[in-house]
Protein backbone atom coordinates (compact mmCIF):
# COMPACT_ATOMS: atom_id res chain seq x y z
CA UNK A 1 0.00 0.00 0.00
CA UNK A 2 2.79 2.43 0.42
CA UNK A 3 3.74 4.16 -2.42
CA UNK A 4 7.62 3.82 -1.61
CA UNK A 5 8.97 3.11 -5.18
CA UNK A 6 9.93 6.36 -6.71
CA UNK A 7 10.85 5.56 -10.12
CA UNK A 8 7.05 5.44 -10.94
CA UNK A 9 4.84 8.69 -11.96
CA UNK A 10 3.15 9.55 -9.34
CA UNK A 11 -0.68 8.90 -10.70
CA UNK A 12 0.53 5.64 -11.74
CA UNK A 13 1.55 5.12 -8.32
CA UNK A 14 -1.57 6.78 -7.10
CA UNK A 15 -3.63 4.52 -9.40
CA UNK A 16 -1.79 2.04 -8.26
CA UNK A 17 -2.38 2.21 -4.35
CA UNK A 18 -6.11 2.45 -5.19
CA UNK A 19 -6.45 -0.79 -7.65
CA UNK A 20 -4.28 -2.27 -4.68
CA UNK A 21 -6.59 -1.29 -1.40
CA UNK A 22 -9.83 -1.76 -3.49
CA UNK A 23 -9.10 -5.25 -4.25
CA UNK A 24 -6.45 -6.86 -2.75
CA UNK A 25 -6.85 -5.46 0.53
CA UNK A 26 -10.51 -5.12 -0.06
CA UNK A 27 -12.38 -3.52 2.39
CA UNK A 28 -15.23 -5.99 3.53
CA UNK A 29 -13.28 -9.24 2.58
CA UNK A 30 -10.30 -8.72 3.95
CA UNK A 31 -9.68 -6.28 6.52
CA UNK A 32 -13.17 -6.96 8.06
CA UNK A 33 -14.64 -3.51 8.39
CA UNK A 34 -18.06 -2.91 7.98
CA UNK A 35 -19.25 -6.09 7.96
CA UNK A 36 -22.84 -5.31 10.23
CA UNK A 37 -23.63 -2.81 7.48
CA UNK A 38 -22.20 -5.63 4.85
CA UNK A 39 -24.95 -8.43 6.39
CA UNK A 40 -27.53 -5.83 7.09
CA UNK A 41 -28.73 -4.39 3.91
CA UNK A 42 -29.32 -7.75 2.48
CA UNK A 43 -30.47 -8.93 -0.63
CA UNK A 44 -31.72 -5.30 -2.41
CA UNK A 45 -28.96 -4.25 -4.83
CA UNK A 46 -31.00 -0.66 -4.93
CA UNK A 47 -30.46 -0.16 -1.65
CA UNK A 48 -27.36 -2.06 -1.17
CA UNK A 49 -25.66 0.40 -3.98
CA UNK A 50 -27.83 3.24 -2.22
CA UNK A 51 -25.20 2.85 1.18
CA UNK A 52 -22.33 1.83 -0.93
CA UNK A 53 -22.30 5.19 -2.55
CA UNK A 54 -23.37 6.79 0.65
CA UNK A 55 -20.61 5.18 2.87
CA UNK A 56 -17.99 5.89 -0.16
CA UNK A 57 -18.73 9.47 -0.42
CA UNK A 58 -18.31 9.74 3.63
CA UNK A 59 -15.06 8.10 3.78
CA UNK A 60 -13.71 10.13 1.13
CA UNK A 61 -15.32 13.60 2.48
CA UNK A 62 -13.51 12.71 5.82
CA UNK A 63 -10.11 11.11 4.94
CA UNK A 64 -9.61 14.71 2.87
CA UNK A 65 -11.24 16.69 6.34
CA UNK A 66 -9.01 14.26 9.07
CA UNK A 67 -5.70 14.05 7.28
CA UNK A 68 -5.07 17.83 7.98
CA UNK A 69 -6.37 18.10 11.05
CA UNK A 70 -3.62 15.61 12.20
CA UNK A 71 -1.27 16.44 11.08
CA UNK A 72 -1.40 20.58 11.43
CA UNK A 73 -3.34 20.56 14.56
CA UNK A 74 -3.00 17.41 16.99
CA UNK A 75 0.47 16.72 15.92
CA UNK A 76 1.88 20.25 16.26
CA UNK A 77 -0.18 20.29 19.58
CA UNK A 78 1.14 17.41 21.12
CA UNK A 79 -2.10 15.53 21.37
CA UNK A 80 -2.37 12.96 19.15
CA UNK A 81 -3.70 10.43 21.72
CA UNK A 82 -6.99 12.78 20.82
CA UNK A 83 -7.59 11.19 17.27
CA UNK A 84 -10.19 8.70 17.53
CA UNK A 85 -12.37 11.45 19.73
CA UNK A 86 -11.95 14.01 17.02
CA UNK A 87 -12.24 11.81 14.07
CA UNK A 88 -15.54 10.59 15.41
CA UNK A 89 -16.86 14.16 15.89
CA UNK A 90 -15.78 15.03 12.36
CA UNK A 91 -17.31 12.11 10.42
CA UNK A 92 -20.84 12.19 12.73
CA UNK A 93 -20.70 16.10 11.73
CA UNK A 94 -20.36 15.05 8.07
CA UNK A 95 -22.85 12.90 8.01
CA UNK A 96 -24.95 15.42 9.31
CA UNK A 97 -23.53 17.94 6.98
CA UNK A 98 -24.07 15.69 4.00
CA UNK A 99 -27.62 14.82 4.75
CA UNK A 100 -28.78 18.35 5.12
CA UNK A 101 -27.12 19.44 1.63
CA UNK A 102 -28.39 16.50 -0.40
CA UNK A 103 -32.10 16.40 1.60
CA UNK A 104 -31.64 20.85 -0.11
CA UNK A 105 -30.34 19.49 -3.84
CA UNK A 106 -31.51 16.44 -3.92
CA UNK A 107 -34.93 15.34 -2.35
CA UNK A 108 -35.10 12.34 -4.30
CA UNK A 109 -31.66 11.00 -3.36
CA UNK A 110 -32.24 11.80 0.32
CA UNK A 111 -35.65 9.68 -0.25
CA UNK A 112 -33.20 7.17 -2.03
CA UNK A 113 -30.56 7.31 0.98
CA UNK A 114 -33.54 6.65 3.88
CA UNK A 115 -32.43 5.35 7.36
CA UNK A 116 -28.56 4.54 5.93
CA UNK A 117 -26.90 8.15 6.30
CA UNK A 118 -27.41 8.35 9.80
CA UNK A 119 -25.81 4.81 9.94
CA UNK A 120 -22.64 5.44 8.34
CA UNK A 121 -21.68 7.37 11.72
CA UNK A 122 -21.12 3.83 13.43
CA UNK A 123 -20.33 1.94 10.19
CA UNK A 124 -16.14 0.62 10.95
CA UNK A 125 -15.35 1.59 7.50
CA UNK A 126 -15.43 4.97 7.78
CA UNK A 127 -13.30 5.57 10.84
CA UNK A 128 -11.54 2.38 9.87
CA UNK A 129 -9.52 4.42 7.26
CA UNK A 130 -9.14 7.33 8.51
CA UNK A 131 -7.13 5.89 11.78
CA UNK A 132 -6.00 3.56 9.95
CA UNK A 133 -4.37 6.38 7.45
CA UNK A 134 -3.18 8.18 10.33
CA UNK A 135 -1.64 5.33 12.52
CA UNK A 136 0.36 3.91 9.73
CA UNK A 137 1.71 7.39 8.79
CA UNK A 138 0.91 7.64 5.15
CA UNK A 139 1.43 10.90 3.57
CA UNK A 140 -1.53 12.43 2.14
CA UNK A 141 -1.64 11.24 -1.27
CA UNK A 142 -1.55 8.11 -0.40
CA UNK A 143 -3.99 8.30 2.22
CA UNK A 144 -6.57 9.56 -0.44
CA UNK A 145 -5.67 6.57 -2.37
CA UNK A 146 -6.72 4.60 0.50
CA UNK A 147 -9.58 6.07 1.65
CA UNK A 148 -10.93 6.11 -2.86
CA UNK A 149 -9.71 2.51 -3.66
CA UNK A 150 -11.44 1.33 0.38
CA UNK A 151 -14.86 3.14 -0.96
CA UNK A 152 -14.31 1.92 -4.57
CA UNK A 153 -13.71 -1.31 -3.23
CA UNK A 154 -16.95 -1.44 -0.17
CA UNK A 155 -19.70 -0.13 -2.81
CA UNK A 156 -18.40 -3.49 -5.56
CA UNK A 157 -18.24 -6.18 -3.10
CA UNK A 158 -21.68 -4.80 -1.55
CA UNK A 159 -23.58 -4.59 -4.52
CA UNK A 160 -22.19 -7.77 -6.06
CA UNK A 161 -23.19 -9.51 -2.29
CA UNK A 162 -26.82 -8.29 -2.90
CA UNK A 163 -27.12 -10.03 -6.38
CA UNK A 164 -25.48 -13.12 -5.27
CA UNK A 165 -27.79 -12.99 -2.12
CA UNK A 166 -30.81 -12.61 -4.47
CA UNK A 167 -29.97 -15.54 -6.11
CA UNK A 168 -29.51 -18.01 -3.54
CA UNK A 169 -32.34 -16.94 -1.78
CA UNK A 170 -34.39 -18.44 -4.69
CA UNK A 171 -33.42 -21.68 -3.77
CA UNK A 172 -33.50 -24.34 -1.05
CA UNK A 173 -30.69 -23.68 1.73
CA UNK A 174 -30.52 -25.82 4.92
CA UNK A 175 -32.55 -24.91 8.21
CA UNK A 176 -29.64 -23.84 10.11
CA UNK A 177 -27.91 -21.77 7.58
CA UNK A 178 -30.71 -19.41 6.86
CA UNK A 179 -30.02 -15.72 7.16
CA UNK A 180 -26.51 -14.78 8.84
CA UNK A 181 -24.54 -18.11 8.56
CA UNK A 182 -25.48 -18.52 5.00
CA UNK A 183 -24.37 -14.62 4.60
CA UNK A 184 -20.70 -15.11 5.99
CA UNK A 185 -20.31 -18.70 4.33
CA UNK A 186 -20.99 -16.93 0.95
CA UNK A 187 -18.53 -13.89 2.00
CA UNK A 188 -15.98 -16.72 2.65
CA UNK A 189 -16.34 -18.10 -0.87
CA UNK A 190 -16.33 -14.59 -1.95
CA UNK A 191 -13.29 -13.63 -0.15
CA UNK A 192 -11.15 -16.52 -1.31
CA UNK A 193 -12.23 -15.29 -4.70
CA UNK A 194 -10.81 -12.13 -4.16
CA UNK A 195 -7.47 -13.74 -2.63
CA UNK A 196 -7.37 -14.53 -6.30
CA UNK A 197 -6.42 -10.65 -7.00
CA UNK A 198 -3.31 -10.70 -4.19
CA UNK A 199 0.09 -10.45 -6.28
CA UNK A 200 -1.47 -8.47 -9.36
CA UNK A 201 -0.06 -5.60 -8.23
CA UNK A 202 2.93 -5.87 -5.88
CA UNK A 203 3.65 -1.42 -4.60
CA UNK A 204 6.68 -1.43 -2.79
CA UNK B 1 -30.49 -21.84 28.73
CA UNK B 2 -32.42 -24.65 30.80
CA UNK B 3 -30.41 -24.40 34.22
CA UNK B 4 -30.72 -20.44 33.84
CA UNK B 5 -34.49 -20.34 33.94
CA UNK B 6 -35.15 -23.22 35.65
CA UNK B 7 -33.04 -21.09 38.73
CA UNK B 8 -34.53 -17.89 37.45
CA UNK B 9 -37.85 -19.27 38.24
CA UNK B 10 -37.00 -21.30 41.16
CA UNK B 11 -35.32 -18.07 42.92
CA UNK B 12 -38.42 -16.02 41.97
CA UNK B 13 -35.59 -13.57 39.84
CA UNK B 14 -34.47 -10.21 40.79
CA UNK B 15 -34.81 -7.43 37.99
CA UNK B 16 -30.38 -7.44 38.42
CA UNK B 17 -30.27 -10.88 38.39
CA UNK B 18 -32.34 -11.20 34.77
CA UNK B 19 -30.43 -8.27 33.42
CA UNK B 20 -27.17 -9.95 34.35
CA UNK B 21 -27.89 -13.05 32.96
CA UNK B 22 -29.51 -12.11 30.20
CA UNK B 23 -26.43 -11.19 28.07
CA UNK B 24 -24.14 -14.08 28.31
CA UNK B 25 -26.27 -16.98 26.81
CA UNK B 26 -30.06 -15.86 25.76
CA UNK B 27 -29.07 -12.74 24.35
CA UNK B 28 -25.45 -13.46 23.79
CA UNK B 29 -24.24 -10.12 21.82
CA UNK B 30 -22.00 -11.68 18.89
CA UNK B 31 -24.02 -15.37 18.30
CA UNK B 32 -27.69 -14.40 18.90
CA UNK B 33 -27.58 -10.64 18.19
CA UNK B 34 -25.06 -10.86 15.54
CA UNK B 35 -23.50 -7.31 16.46
CA UNK B 36 -20.06 -6.47 17.05
CA UNK B 37 -18.78 -8.78 13.83
CA UNK B 38 -16.02 -7.22 12.65
CA UNK B 39 -13.49 -7.78 15.25
CA UNK B 40 -15.03 -10.90 15.85
CA UNK B 41 -13.48 -11.90 12.41
CA UNK B 42 -10.41 -9.65 12.26
CA UNK B 43 -8.92 -10.43 15.69
CA UNK B 44 -9.67 -13.47 16.42
CA UNK B 45 -6.57 -14.84 14.45
CA UNK B 46 -5.67 -16.74 18.10
CA UNK B 47 -6.70 -17.20 21.64
CA UNK B 48 -4.74 -14.81 23.36
CA UNK B 49 -5.62 -12.20 20.97
CA UNK B 50 -9.27 -12.47 20.87
CA UNK B 51 -9.63 -13.29 24.90
CA UNK B 52 -7.19 -9.82 25.18
CA UNK B 53 -10.11 -7.87 22.67
CA UNK B 54 -12.80 -9.67 24.52
CA UNK B 55 -11.19 -8.26 28.31
CA UNK B 56 -10.66 -4.36 26.26
CA UNK B 57 -14.45 -4.50 25.19
CA UNK B 58 -15.43 -5.41 28.41
CA UNK B 59 -14.20 -2.46 30.06
CA UNK B 60 -14.92 -0.29 27.78
CA UNK B 61 -17.87 -1.34 27.75
CA UNK B 62 -18.80 -1.10 31.58
CA UNK B 63 -17.18 2.44 32.36
CA UNK B 64 -19.77 3.65 29.33
CA UNK B 65 -22.72 1.98 30.44
CA UNK B 66 -22.07 3.02 34.09
CA UNK B 67 -21.21 6.73 33.11
CA UNK B 68 -23.80 7.00 30.56
CA UNK B 69 -26.71 5.73 32.83
CA UNK B 70 -25.54 8.07 35.59
CA UNK B 71 -25.65 11.23 33.31
CA UNK B 72 -28.72 9.76 31.80
CA UNK B 73 -31.51 12.81 33.13
CA UNK B 74 -29.15 15.16 32.29
CA UNK B 75 -28.92 14.58 28.90
CA UNK B 76 -31.16 16.15 26.22
CA UNK B 77 -32.95 13.76 23.85
CA UNK B 78 -31.88 15.45 20.94
CA UNK B 79 -28.18 15.06 21.62
CA UNK B 80 -28.62 12.09 23.07
CA UNK B 81 -26.21 9.97 20.62
CA UNK B 82 -23.66 12.24 20.59
CA UNK B 83 -22.79 12.66 23.78
CA UNK B 84 -22.74 8.67 24.18
CA UNK B 85 -20.73 8.56 21.41
CA UNK B 86 -17.54 11.26 23.17
CA UNK B 87 -18.38 9.30 26.67
CA UNK B 88 -17.64 5.96 24.80
CA UNK B 89 -14.64 7.39 22.77
CA UNK B 90 -12.96 9.16 26.06
CA UNK B 91 -12.99 5.65 27.47
CA UNK B 92 -11.39 3.72 24.04
CA UNK B 93 -8.80 6.59 24.53
CA UNK B 94 -8.17 5.88 28.06
CA UNK B 95 -8.26 2.30 27.37
CA UNK B 96 -5.58 2.66 24.13
CA UNK B 97 -3.34 4.51 26.61
CA UNK B 98 -3.64 2.10 29.25
CA UNK B 99 -2.92 -0.89 26.84
CA UNK B 100 -0.30 0.24 25.21
CA UNK B 101 1.65 0.89 28.12
CA UNK B 102 0.90 -2.23 30.13
CA UNK B 103 0.17 -4.77 26.91
CA UNK B 104 1.95 -3.60 23.44
CA UNK B 105 2.04 -6.63 22.27
CA UNK B 106 -2.02 -7.21 22.84
CA UNK B 107 -1.56 -2.97 21.07
CA UNK B 108 0.23 -3.94 18.30
CA UNK B 109 -1.81 -7.48 17.57
CA UNK B 110 -5.35 -5.46 17.82
CA UNK B 111 -4.04 -2.29 15.39
CA UNK B 112 -6.98 -0.26 14.67
CA UNK B 113 -9.80 -2.44 15.96
CA UNK B 114 -9.02 -1.08 19.43
CA UNK B 115 -10.19 2.36 18.02
CA UNK B 116 -12.88 0.68 16.24
CA UNK B 117 -14.57 -0.04 19.65
CA UNK B 118 -15.72 3.38 19.49
CA UNK B 119 -18.48 2.74 16.56
CA UNK B 120 -18.97 -0.80 17.97
CA UNK B 121 -22.54 -1.67 17.67
CA UNK B 122 -23.00 -3.52 20.91
CA UNK B 123 -21.45 -0.98 23.30
CA UNK B 124 -23.81 1.81 21.36
CA UNK B 125 -26.43 -0.16 21.26
CA UNK B 126 -26.41 -0.97 25.02
CA UNK B 127 -25.89 2.58 26.26
CA UNK B 128 -28.76 3.47 23.85
CA UNK B 129 -30.90 0.41 24.65
CA UNK B 130 -30.02 -0.07 28.41
CA UNK B 131 -27.86 2.16 29.70
CA UNK B 132 -30.16 5.48 28.71
CA UNK B 133 -32.82 3.99 30.65
CA UNK B 134 -31.94 1.85 33.77
CA UNK B 135 -30.17 2.77 37.00
CA UNK B 136 -26.42 2.88 37.67
CA UNK B 137 -26.28 -0.82 39.39
CA UNK B 138 -28.36 -2.52 36.63
CA UNK B 139 -26.66 -0.57 34.03
CA UNK B 140 -23.54 -2.22 35.13
CA UNK B 141 -24.67 -5.49 35.40
CA UNK B 142 -26.16 -5.76 31.94
CA UNK B 143 -22.80 -4.52 30.59
CA UNK B 144 -20.97 -7.32 32.56
CA UNK B 145 -23.28 -9.91 31.40
CA UNK B 146 -22.48 -8.47 28.11
CA UNK B 147 -18.88 -8.59 28.25
CA UNK B 148 -18.78 -11.90 29.82
CA UNK B 149 -21.08 -13.19 27.12
CA UNK B 150 -19.11 -11.10 24.34
CA UNK B 151 -15.51 -12.25 25.04
CA UNK B 152 -16.95 -15.88 25.62
CA UNK B 153 -17.86 -15.92 21.81
CA UNK B 154 -14.64 -14.24 20.38
CA UNK B 155 -12.42 -16.81 22.68
CA UNK B 156 -14.53 -19.35 21.52
CA UNK B 157 -13.94 -18.51 17.49
CA UNK B 158 -10.25 -17.61 18.78
CA UNK B 159 -9.60 -21.15 19.87
CA UNK B 160 -11.41 -22.86 17.14
CA UNK B 161 -9.19 -21.17 14.73
CA UNK B 162 -6.06 -21.15 16.48
CA UNK B 163 -6.65 -25.21 16.20
CA UNK B 164 -7.42 -25.41 12.77
CA UNK B 165 -4.97 -22.86 11.32
CA UNK B 166 -2.13 -23.01 13.89
CA UNK B 167 -2.31 -26.04 15.05
CA UNK B 168 -0.99 -25.21 18.30
CA UNK B 169 -2.87 -23.07 21.22
CA UNK B 170 0.01 -20.27 22.48
CA UNK B 171 -0.02 -18.70 25.68
CA UNK B 172 1.99 -15.96 26.71
CA UNK B 173 2.78 -14.36 23.86
CA UNK B 174 0.42 -11.67 24.07
CA UNK B 175 0.11 -11.47 27.95
CA UNK B 176 3.69 -11.61 28.37
CA UNK B 177 3.36 -12.24 32.38
CA UNK B 178 2.58 -15.60 31.62
CA UNK B 179 5.52 -17.75 30.70
CA UNK B 180 5.53 -18.56 26.97
CA UNK B 181 3.94 -22.42 26.55
CA UNK B 182 2.45 -24.16 23.52
CA UNK B 183 -0.22 -26.35 23.56
CA UNK B 184 0.02 -28.82 20.28
CA UNK B 185 -3.26 -30.02 18.89
CA UNK B 186 -2.83 -30.62 15.69
CA UNK B 187 0.40 -29.34 14.94
CA UNK B 188 3.68 -29.51 16.97
CA UNK B 189 5.26 -26.30 17.74
CA UNK B 190 8.78 -27.64 16.68
CA UNK B 191 7.66 -28.47 12.81
CA UNK B 192 8.09 -31.87 13.30
CA UNK B 193 4.39 -32.57 12.32
CA UNK B 194 1.82 -30.56 10.99
CA UNK B 195 -1.73 -31.26 10.22
CA UNK B 196 -3.18 -27.90 10.86
CA UNK B 197 -4.75 -25.76 7.22
CA UNK B 198 -3.86 -22.21 7.53
CA UNK B 199 -6.77 -21.50 5.36
CA UNK B 200 -8.18 -20.61 8.69
CA UNK B 201 -6.08 -18.41 9.45
CA UNK B 202 -6.80 -16.46 6.10
CA UNK B 203 -9.82 -14.01 6.06
CA UNK B 204 -12.02 -16.40 4.45
CA UNK B 205 -11.25 -18.81 7.23
CA UNK B 206 -12.81 -16.44 9.84
CA UNK B 207 -15.83 -15.77 7.72
CA UNK B 208 -16.02 -19.74 7.71
CA UNK B 209 -15.46 -20.38 10.99
CA UNK B 210 -18.28 -17.42 12.18
CA UNK B 211 -20.71 -18.66 9.88
CA UNK B 212 -20.65 -22.32 11.30
CA UNK B 213 -20.51 -21.47 14.51
CA UNK B 214 -23.58 -19.41 14.25
CA UNK B 215 -25.42 -22.33 11.78
CA UNK B 216 -24.97 -24.63 14.57
CA UNK B 217 -26.48 -22.42 17.10
CA UNK B 218 -29.14 -22.33 15.20
CA UNK B 219 -29.51 -25.98 14.74
CA UNK B 220 -29.54 -26.16 18.62
CA UNK B 221 -32.16 -23.97 18.30
CA UNK B 222 -33.84 -25.76 15.73
CA UNK B 223 -33.75 -28.88 17.27
CA UNK B 224 -34.86 -27.63 20.76
CA UNK B 225 -37.87 -25.83 19.20
CA UNK B 226 -38.70 -29.06 16.96
CA UNK B 227 -38.59 -31.30 20.58
CA UNK B 228 -40.50 -28.79 22.13
CA UNK B 229 -43.56 -28.61 19.48
CA UNK B 230 -43.24 -32.56 19.61
CA UNK B 231 -44.05 -32.93 23.39
CA UNK B 232 -46.58 -30.09 22.96
CA UNK B 233 -48.29 -32.30 20.35
CA UNK B 234 -47.98 -35.97 22.37
CA UNK B 235 -49.51 -33.56 24.98
CA UNK B 236 -52.39 -32.77 23.00
CA UNK B 237 -52.82 -36.10 21.80
CA UNK B 238 -52.63 -37.47 25.06
CA UNK B 239 -55.45 -34.83 25.75
CA UNK B 240 -57.50 -36.12 23.32
CA UNK B 241 -57.35 -39.67 23.85
CA UNK B 242 -58.33 -39.36 27.71
CA UNK B 243 -61.00 -37.14 26.70
CA UNK B 244 -62.44 -40.28 23.76
CA UNK B 245 -61.98 -42.27 26.44
CA UNK B 246 -63.93 -40.30 29.05
CA UNK B 247 -66.75 -39.91 26.37
CA UNK B 248 -66.74 -43.57 26.03
CA UNK B 249 -67.00 -44.39 29.90
CA UNK B 250 -70.50 -43.12 30.17
CA UNK B 251 -71.64 -45.41 27.86
CA UNK B 252 -70.21 -48.44 29.84
CA UNK B 253 -71.20 -47.29 32.80
CA UNK B 254 -74.53 -47.01 32.43
CA UNK B 255 -74.71 -50.64 30.64
CA UNK B 256 -72.67 -51.67 34.51
CA UNK B 257 -74.93 -49.19 36.31
CA UNK B 258 -72.38 -49.18 39.07
CA UNK B 259 -69.37 -47.04 38.40
CA UNK B 260 -69.01 -43.34 38.14
CA UNK B 261 -71.13 -40.70 40.78
CA UNK B 262 -73.87 -38.74 38.45
CA UNK B 263 -72.08 -35.86 39.13
CA UNK B 264 -69.35 -37.34 36.93
CA UNK B 265 -71.38 -38.26 34.58
CA UNK B 266 -73.19 -34.67 34.12
CA UNK B 267 -69.68 -33.46 33.45
CA UNK B 268 -68.22 -35.78 31.05
CA UNK B 269 -71.95 -35.30 28.89
CA UNK B 270 -71.02 -31.72 28.88
CA UNK B 271 -67.60 -31.90 28.10
CA UNK B 272 -68.64 -34.61 25.04
CA UNK B 273 -71.12 -32.07 24.07
CA UNK B 274 -68.89 -29.09 24.09
CA UNK B 275 -66.11 -31.16 22.40
CA UNK B 276 -67.66 -33.75 20.27
CA UNK B 277 -65.07 -36.69 19.77
CA UNK B 278 -63.46 -36.19 16.11
CA UNK B 279 -62.88 -37.80 13.15
CA UNK B 280 -59.04 -38.64 12.20
CA UNK B 281 -59.47 -36.93 8.82
CA UNK B 282 -60.01 -33.67 11.59
CA UNK B 283 -57.41 -34.95 13.55
CA UNK B 284 -54.84 -35.71 11.57
CA UNK B 285 -55.76 -31.93 9.84
CA UNK B 286 -55.39 -30.57 13.17
CA UNK B 287 -51.79 -32.29 13.75
CA UNK B 288 -50.51 -30.50 10.30
CA UNK B 289 -51.50 -27.14 11.59
CA UNK B 290 -49.57 -27.35 14.72
CA UNK B 291 -46.73 -28.65 13.01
Amino acid sequence: MEIADTTLPYIVAFLLAIVSSMLIDNVILSRFYGICSFIGVGDKPKSAFSMGVAVSFVIIMAALVCWPIYTYILKPLQIPFMDTLTYILVIASLVQIVGLFIKKYSPALYRGFGIYLPLITTNCAVLGVVQGNTDSGLSFGASMANAIGTSLGYLIVIVIFSFIRIRVSEYKSPKAFKGVALALIIAAIMSMAFVGFSGMVSVK
Amino acid sequence: MAENVKTAETKAPSKHYESFVAGIIKNNPLFVAVLGTCPALAVTISFEQSFGMGLLFTFVLICSNVIISAIRKLVPEVIKTPCYIVVIAAFVTITKMLTEAFLPELYTGLGVFLSLLVVNCIVLGRAEAFASKNTVLDSLLDACGNGIGYTLAISLIGIIREILGVGYITFGSVFTFIPLTHLPILADPNGKWNFAMSFFSQPAGGFVVMGLCLAVIMAVENHNNAKKKALARIEMQKALAAKEAAAAKPAVATASASTGSPAEKKVDTTTQQINPPKSPAQQSQENKETK
